[in-house]
């Protein structure tokens, strides 16, 4: 099994402690005009592969689409390829992602994910259907879709916020960050991180939750 | 969007495991459910896409395209879109990933009985685990089961109570193989639950057991 059996049966009516990883990702919620932080010099805070998305939606660019091609693509493949697929159809799947992002230009919300996030969740749906070869159930669209003009505070806080995130993650003493990179590669269950790491499940399981319990401290 | 009356939410565990595409395609359906309904858990399973996308980033760049792949790809992107499925609308019970799975809404549901009023339909999701929709008439029980592994069961309609607390629309009871329970509905109203289980559940009591082999649960 993939998931952790032992134990989940804690009620949760209590208040939830755990709040989400990143503040809960909705935009009328946050505060306005909190200012960027360009000291810690993450890509992330840029926000030009956003204008690239919108670039690609308006005017079919295919210069912009080249850059996001040359960036991303290399990262899918890698990113296949870790989660057990062989090199040959990894390229078919990092190509099919890369025309998802093309078609799927207009639907892309920069408010709510990075383009980096946004290709993940991309390229994990075609792992899923390609590799595993399952359905993915997605939650019903919230129906708001991506407003016309999205607000640039709310785009950069967004940034912003994921590029604390991602600070935090690359801070993560190496072996919790290892145990979460590993999760997402997915095929891999939590037994076989086990098996590789040689630890017990509990203690995985445990240390997940720390690694997650720091990523919540440096985000706040 | 009712979530602000949502009592038992969704795990870490299982909100990680869903964004990173790790789940059985039942347990998918059921995180999806929940999602749909609980604004709460939907902020934080993106919270986990954003880390899928942070170890997205982290990539290293020694993998490389092969030659002529952009090229390629410009080529499947002029083929066109590929046409989208439409999307039903959810139904005062059946949010939209159920719908799908039912083909249309609850009264769709081809239902069959398993005894004492009870009812399942099992959801057609791959074998590694059992989606199944359960009806149970207002004021019955289930009978007594324990589990070989996880079973997370989600109120659609009505609500039940068993040893462990109340659970309303939304909410998801989270039971593990040391879990034996009754779950029982409400006198209100006859109540309709998403269960997915990992294993197989074994009854505690000996008429459901026998019953078992023809229910495929
Ligand atoms: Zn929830």
């Amino acid at each position: 099994m993939v998931m952790f059996t032992e134990s989940d049966t804690a009620r949760l009516d209590e208040p939830v402690a755990d709040g989400p990883v990143v503040r809960p990702l909705r935009v009328k919620r946050r505060i306005k005009g909190r200012p960027v932080n360009h000291a810690n010099g993450s890509c992330e805070t840029r926000t030009e592969w956003v204008g690239h998305v919108a670039r690609i939606r308006d005017a079919q660019d295919q210069a912009a689409f080249a850059e996001l091609f040359q960036h991303f693509a290399p990262r899918v493949k890698a990113f296949l390829i870790k989660s057990g697929s062989d090199a040959a159809m990894a390229e078919e799947c990092a190509q099919e992602v890369m025309a998802t992002l093309w078609h799927k230009a207009h639907l892309f919300d920069p408010t709510r994910a990075t383009v980096a996030t946004w290709v993940f969740t991309i390229a994990r749906n075609k792992r899923i259907d390609v590799l595993r070869r399952q359905r993915r159930p997605e939650p019903e669209d919230l129906g708001w879709g991506p407003e016309a003009e999205p607000d640039q505070h709310d785009v950069m806080a967004l940034q912003q916020e994921t590029a604390q995130l991602r600070d935090a993650l690359t801070a993560l003493p190496e072996a919790q960050r290892e145990l979460i990179e590993k999760a997402y590669f997915g095929d891999l269950s939590h037994r076989e991180i086990a098996s590789q790491t040689g630890l017990p499940l509990g203690t995985i399981k445990s240390r997940i939750r720390l690694a997650l319990d720091r990523l919540r401290h440096a985000m706040n | 969007m009712m979530s602000n009356k949502i009592k038992h939410h969704l795990t870490d565990d299982l909100l990680m495991a869903y964004a990173a595409g790790t789940l059985p395609e039942a347990f998918d359906l059921m995180v999806a459910t929940h999602l749909t309904l609980c604004d709460h858990c939907r902020a934080r399973a993106e919270s986990f896409d954003a880390v899928g996308g942070c170890v997205l980033q982290e990539q290293d760049a020694a993998v490389s395209m092969n030659d002529g792949s952009l090229a390629a790809t410009m080529a499947m992107i002029a083929q066109g879109a590929p046409v989208a499925k439409p999307v039903r609308p959810g139904c005062s019970v059946l949010p939209t990933p159920l719908q799908d799975y039912v083909g249309g809404d609850v009264n769709d549901i081809k239902w069959r009985s398993i005894g004492m009023g009870v009812k399942q339909a099992i959801l057609p999701t791959t074998h590694e685990a059992t989606a199944r929709l359960l009806f149970i008439p207002a004021g019955a029980a289930v009978p007594d089961h324990s589990h070989n592994g996880m079973e997370l069961t989600m109120v659609l309609q009505g609500a039940f109570s068993d040893e462990v607390d109340h659970f309303a629309r939304g909410d998801v009871e989270i039971a593990d193989e040391d879990l034996h329970h009754t779950p029982t509905a409400d006198i209100s109203e006859d109540c309709i639950c998403l269960a997915v289980t990992d294993a197989p559940l074994k009854f505690n009591k000996l008429m459901p057991r026998l019953f078992q082999p023809f229910l495929r649960i």
